[in-house]
């Protein structure tokens, strides 16, 4: 039971003012880029969805869940937000998630704002999402193999952040402390939460596919066979 | 959009403004795993409190009033602004008259 939500991204001040400004760089120019590839992904229908779908990551980020004697994690969201709208939109919708929450609710710092963005915005999205497309490649095209392969991506993308956090520590840590036990605390903690995140993420994207398979990027290639197969028969005479 | 995508629209809305005004209030209070490595590993202390820290809604709070209303309100103002900018900016870039995927 809690009375509050703590700060739950990387403050300011853990990395030096170079690591943060070459964060914020990538950060910036990632977002750039996917300010134009996003478009590819967008119509008129699954632009809503993606609205939708940050508003739901910045919601479930709020639900800490306990993991251990003391500790608690919360969702990432980037492979929820990359397997339903597209992973240069999940970018976006990431990246509003993490401003939102840095500049009103005092939650990641602001010159950790590029840093944030990095980790959970592009790391996660891209191991999460690659992985992801990995696992389809040779998974059964059906709604089974895109939920494995959506849980699979989503437990892993959480340990591939914390990973990427200990490289910036690496490089830009404002303390000496010996790298190997930042290395061993934040896998093994990660690690945990990678299972709450594949967990929220299946589900998530279960239910989805569910209602609206049609609207799930990253389903398209099942959706003349498998998936048309089970829909319910109201949905043909559905308005549309 | 199409009626059976308001729907969902609606729903999803509705959900992520129940968990964050609502069901926010009951999660976890320990250290998240970040805050625990950083402890672990003796960095913690390096944390500075961010420029925006006075905001009103620091820390998820109004005010920093430790209460249902408070937390639920920070929570629906979060869900809200993110709808509004992640729905505005996507909404902006797509492609007009089209889909992506054809008929169905």
């Amino acid at each position: 039971m809690c009375n509050k939500v703590d700060a739950v991204h990387v403050p300011d001040g853990f990395l030096d003012p170079a690591t943060s400004l070459a964060t914020g760089a990538l950060a910036a120019g990632t977002v750039a880029l996917a300010l134009r590839k996003a478009r590819a992904e967008l119509d008129d229908r699954t632009a809503p969805l993606a609205g939708l779908t940050a508003a739901f990551v910045f919601a479930g980020q709020m639900l800490n869940f306990p993991i251990a004697a003391g500790t608690s994690g919360h969702l990432i969201g980037a492979v929820l937000t990359a397997v339903l709208v597209g992973p240069w939109t999940a970018v976006l919708c990431m990246t509003a998630v993490l401003l939102v929450q840095a500049v009103l609710f005092a939650d990641g710092g602001i010159t950790a704002l590029g840093t944030n963005v990095t980790l959970m915005g592009l790391v996660a999205v891209v191991v999460g999402y690659g992985v992801f497309r990995g696992l389809s490649a040779v998974l059964p095209r059906t709604r089974t193999g895109v939920l494995a392969a959506t849980g699979v991506a989503a437990f892993l993308s959480v340990p591939a952040s914390a990973l990427a956090f200990v490289g910036l520590f690496a490089l830009g840590a404002t303390v000496d402390v010996p790298m190997g036990a930042v290395v061993s605390a934040m896998t093994g903690v990660h690690l945990l939460i990678g299972i709450g995140e594949a967990a929220i993420t299946v589900a998530v994207v279960g239910a989805v596919l569910a209602v609206r398979p049609d609207l799930v990027h990253g389903a398209r290639g099942l959706r003349t066979s498998a998936l048309l197969e089970d829909r319910r028969p109201a949905a043909a005479g559905a308005t549309r | 959009m199409t009626r059976r995508g308001r729907t969902l629209w609606i729903v999803g809305v509705a959900v992520a403004l129940l968990v964050a005004g609502f069901v926010s209030w009951y999660a976890s209070g320990s250290p998240d795993g970040l805050e625990w490595a950083a402890e672990e590993a003796g960095f913690a202390h390096t944390a500075e409190d961010s420029a925006v820290a006075g905001s009103p809604f620091a820390d998820y709070l109004w005010n920093g009033e430790e209460n249902r209303l408070s937390a639920g309100a920070a929570g629906v103002v979060g869900v809200l602004l993110t709808l509004a900018l992640a729905g505005g900016v996507t909404w902006l870039l797509r492609r007009r008259g089209t889909t992506t995927t054809g008929q169905n």
